[in-house]
């Protein structure tokens, strides 16, 4: 009986993320064009409209676009400044990149029957495996040995030491995991919340509350798609910090 | 089975075109190797399109204004300088001015009093003239009118001696008359 009223409601929220090929094709080899590479071409399309179209008049006095652009310019430049410190800000444009790609696709998986790439582990994890090898390999070539003191606690009792120790190894190597489940979970969670809701809308009875909810849900996914763009940007940021300068 | 069917059907027709999940779709490892490729790629073309044209233009915009900015306050500055100078310059100007129409004013009225003091002296040394002229007139006025009392006396003695019927001594008369008018 469960099994039929399900049916009868048609509630799949998770085929909205199912990778599938486009244009005809129908294996997915690694170079095949799918949903997830027009969804990440539309991403490049909106970040070229914003910053490179968007301030192609270099105006004084900027357009609607153009402040937008600047506005995003100086978001990210002043989270590098305020978080890594000055010789943080040679890595701008990496930083930038991330956070633009991100923003972008979270909010262009808001768009109906779209799709999130962001609300793939695959993405999420590459994006965070990126920043902890960038941060580790630069924090051995900036620091050297003296890296490793990120992970001794000078500040700590000398027997606490190497108990704390441990506990920074262990942390430092949950950080790309945490990194990448927290911007998947956040998307992927709001995203099946909603398609479920939106099954329940099937039903008469429940339809005008499962419309409340879905828009209600929308908006704050709206939030979450901003948000978890910033934490992970800032989050690079500190990861960046702790590779720049890495005694407490 | 017959609802399974339909299911699948509802969702083909409903869904995003892309078939039926089966468990998460995100853990279908087939899938991981072209999602990473095309991140990388997504990436790499970001990447390229801030650093070579969006960063640096912003960036360049950013700081041009900042300069405008910096320059148009410093011209205003420099303007508040310069009118502030004009104005000292004016304050000065009036400064100026007005002593040197209180000189003008004091050279004129020194002037003024020199030609007085000239008109005064001239006047004085005229009146003095003419006072001394006046004396002499009055005083040769005063000797004639005593010439003539002294005649009108001798005159009318002789004529009254004559009248009493003497023979009148014309020089005793006059000696007479002198002698009495001296006393």
């Amino acid at each position: 009986m469960a099994a039929e009223a399900e049916s009868a409601l048609q509630i799949h929220p998770m085929d909205q993320f199912v990778v599938h090929p486009m244009f005809g094709a129908t294996e997915i080899h690694w170079y095949t064009i799918t949903n997830v590479t027009v969804w990440m071409g539309l991403a490049i399309l909106g970040i070229i409209a914003l910053m490179v179209l968007g301030t192609r008049r270099r105006a004084i006095i900027p357009s609607r676009t153009q402040s937008i652009a600047e506005l995003a310019y100086g978001f990210v430049y002043k989270m590098i400044e305020d978080v890594t410190g000055h010789d943080g800000v040679k890595y701008f444009p990496y930083i930038m990149t991330l956070f633009l790609f991100i923003v972008f696709s979270n909010f262009l998986g808001l768009i109906p029957m779209s799709f999130a790439t962001t609300s793939h582990i695959a993405v999420t994890a590459i994006l965070a495996l990126l920043v902890f090898c960038t941060v580790t390999i630069l924090g051995f070539v900036k620091n050297g040995p003296g890296f490793l003191g990120l992970f001794w606690v000078s500040a700590a009792p000398l027997a606490l030491r190497p108990v704390l120790a441990v506990i920074e190894v262990i942390s430092y190597f949950v950080r790309p995991l945490s990194h990448s489940i927290r911007l998947v979970g956040n998307i992927m969670a709001g995203h099946a919340v909603i398609k479920v809701f939106a099954g329940f809308a099937a039903v008469a009875l429940i339809s005008p509350l499962s419309i409340l909810a879905i828009t209600a849900m929308y908006g704050m996914e709206v939030l979450v798609s901003f948000i978890q763009a910033y934490v992970f940007t800032i989050l690079t940021c500190v990861y960046l910090r702790d590779a720049l300068h890495p005694h407490h | 089975m017959a609802t399974e069917a339909a299911q699948e059907a509802a969702a083909g027709a409903a869904g995003h075109g892309g078939g039926e999940a089966v468990g998460m779709p995100q853990l279908d490892f087939s899938t991981w190797a072209n999602q990473i490729f095309w991140l990388v790629v997504t990436l790499v073309v970001i990447y390229l399109v801030l650093t070579r044209v969006a960063l640096p233009r912003i960036g360049a915009v950013l700081a041009e204004r900042n300069g405008t900015i910096t320059n148009d306050l410093a011209a205003a500055e420099e303007l508040k300088k310069k009118a502030v100078a004009a104005e000292k310059s004016y304050q000065e100007a009036l400064t100026n001015a007005r002593a040197e129409a209180a000189k003008i004013v004091a050279a004129a009225k020194a002037d003024i009093q020199k030609d007085l003091d000239a008109a005064i002296t001239r006047a004085d040394a005229e009146i003095a003239a003419k006072a001394a002229e006046s004396e002499k007139s009055i005083s040769e006025i005063r000797a004639g009118a005593v010439q003539s009392v002294t005649e009108v006396a001798q005159d009318t003695a002789r004529e009254i001696v004559a009248a009493l019927g003497g023979k009148a001594d014309v020089r005793a008369v006059t000696a007479a008359v002198s002698a009495r008018l001296k006393g």
